[in-house]
């Protein structure tokens, strides 16, 4: 262990933090568990294990059906979920919050409840090179069914937006900006706020995918201005299968419904269905209530934590890490953007990313290996595949030191 | 708890820094197929020359990891100058090899050098890697025109 790793980031009581959660107090193959994939998922704190299993315990019923005690408790706590999340997001008012499986169908349902109707022949959308595949394929299929285009804001070397582009690129057919917040495979946080006003003083719809934010800095969608946001709640230390879509009223107003069924209706004949106001309109089905209820537990544990906190603890982790991963030898950084999240992608000359995954496994250290669901990311850096170490509120010095650690044996072992 | 040169195992590794019959197509080669593993982004394609039933000449191209990349060389160096019965029945062993817990015989007396592949059955994860060449290699024998995959 060094000196560096003994200080710990200061920030907080990381150790009372791990005994939060459960999961991190195992060995894999021998070693301690140095979980350092958190860019796929988070682990879930004992709060979200609770929670989840005192709604099955004890509140378990369908929600906005029945009078009964129990349907009435379900009811309540889906709702204060939604509450949660709109103090999470700062947004104007809870019933601009949809509930949804995560990102990927806050997207699809934008895609197709908003930019469907707004999109004809010759319309743009406008997206970034640094996207994940869900922020890229739903606006392709949408465009290919509404003969629009898709154009696509490029990054420099560092992993930052060409900023000088967007004028050329968000032009008088353009409707839609989708834009991640902080990029999955680069860690680059973008400069939203000044890219949603500039989108706006031309009349067009921001889309924000929020990921990767979500779990690591404090997100005011109406500092931020933009139409839409989305956050998967397994990424922000909660359940999958939910998250959540935020959505400006006027805009959710006049959207039209993503799917039919129970839930989303206020009136059904044969002849005609009247639909519900947002966010019922949206979220058709009996919904992920235990979810919910996890994902609000999982932001209480957040903002009780305070984001700013741990923003503060995973830079400092992510300064050690950039810092000793750069020290050794024959290792190339890919994304070196000056602002950037809690997220370290790299490259070890002459050995493939699933053999770094390998060997790291075998000492105990999770991370990612392969193309990140971001294929024009890495088709841009020449690569086919990159490590990525990514932080969370739990991690420590010492793990950076495990997985420095491990690098070592990775090039040992392959004589790189 | 395995050990990690059983998997990364010197031939393994030699195979990988230097692979045999790469890149490369022969001139005269009359069966060729794609293999992709779009989720690891493994992607080679195998060439080979037959004549009368034998295979007169082998190579591959593309880029993978340190085992697929293995794999695909060892088995290059394994088909050139068999008669396609042999190789069918090689495919099989390689298969048992790395998938099967029990294996039939004595490994080495039919496959040689290719036993290195043996560590790879004890990462599940890693099967894949190794079996990619093999099954493009069957997939250009017997005129499939479709990707192959292995995931």
């Amino acid at each position: 262990m060094s000196d560096a790793a003994l200080a710990q980031t200061d920030v907080y009581d990381v150790e009372g933090v791990r005994a939060d959660f459960p999961i991190l107090h195992q060995e894999v193959n021998g070693h301690p568990l140095v979980y350092l994939d958190n860019g796929a998922t988070s682990q879930k704190p004992r709060a979200v294990i609770d929670a989840i299993g005192s709604y099955y315990l004890h509140d378990n019923s369908n929600v906005h059906r029945g009078v009964h005690t129990l349907a009435a408790r379900a009811t309540e706590s889906f709702e204060q979920a939604r509450t949660r999340a709109q103090t999470f997001l700062n947004a104007e008012s809870s019933k601009e919050i949809i509930f949804v499986r995560g990102t990927t169908e806050a997207i699809n349902l934008v895609a197709r409840g908003c930019a469907a109707p707004l999109l004809n022949t010759g319309d743009e959308v406008l997206i970034t090179e640094m996207e994940h595949h869900s922020n890229i394929v739903p606006w392709q299929m949408i465009c290919k069914e509404q003969g629009a285009q898709l154009r696509v804001l490029p990054i420099d070397e560092r992993g930052e937006l060409m900023l000088e582009k967007f004028d050329e690129l968000a032009g008088a057919r353009t409707r839609i900006l989708a834009l991640t917040h902080v990029s999955n495979a680069l860690g680059t946080i973008n400069p939203v706020a000044e890219l949603i006003a500039r989108a706006r003083d031309k009349g067009i719809v921001t889309v924000i995918d929020g990921a990767q934010a979500a779990p690591h800095m404090n997100i005011d969608v109406q500092a931020l201005g933009c139409d839409f946001y989305a956050f998967s709640g397994h990424k922000v230390y909660g359940p999958t299968g939910i998250g959540v879509l935020y959505g400006r009223m006027p805009l959710l107003r006049e959207m039209q419904p993503y799917e039919g069924g129970g839930e989303m209706i206020r009136k059904v004949s044969f002849e005609e269905t009247l639909y519900a106001e947002p966010p019922h309109k949206f979220e058709a089905g009996t919904p992920n209530i235990a979810g919910a209820v996890g994902l609000a537990a999982a932001l209480e544990y957040v903002d009780t934590l305070g984001l700013d906190r741990i923003a503060r603890h995973e830079q400092a982790l992510l300064e050690y890490a950039t810092r000793s991963v750069k020290a050794l030898d024959g290792i190339r950084l890919i994304g070196t953007a000056r602002a950037k999240a809690g997220i370290l992608t790299f490259i070890i000359d002459g050995v493939h990313a699933h053999d770094v995954g390998t060997i790291m496994d075998h000492e105990g250290v999770a991370i990612r290996a392969g193309h990140h669901c971001a294929m024009p990311v890495m088709k841009k850096y020449g690569v086919a595949a990159t490590t990525r170490a990514s932080f969370g509120l739990y991690n420590t010095l010492q793990e950076v030191d495990a997985l420095v650690a491990g690098l070592r044996k990775v090039k040992e072992i392959m004589g790189a | 708890m395995n050990d990690l040169r059983d998997l990364y195992e010197e031939v393994i590794l030699d195979h990988n820094r230097n692979p045999r019959n790469y890149p490369k197509k022969p001139d005269d080669s009359n069966c060729s197929a794609h293999g992709f593993n779009p989720l690891c982004g493994d992607e080679f394609f195998v060439h080979l020359t037959v004549e009368d039933g034998i295979i007169k000449d082998a190579g591959f191209e593309g880029a993978g990891c340190a085992i697929s990349t293995a794999s695909a060389s060892l088995m290059t160096e394994a088909l050139i100058g068999k008669p396609i019965a042999d190789v069918d029945a090689m495919f099989k062993q390689v298969h048992t090899l790395l998938t099967e817990e029990a294996q039939v015989g004595d490994p080495k007396e039919f496959l040689g050098k290719l036993t290195v592949l043996t560590g790879v059955k004890e990462y599940p994860m890693r099967v894949k890697c190794a079996t990619l060449a093999w099954h493009t290699m069957q997939a250009a024998l017997h005129d499939d025109d479709a990707t192959v995959t292995t995931e």
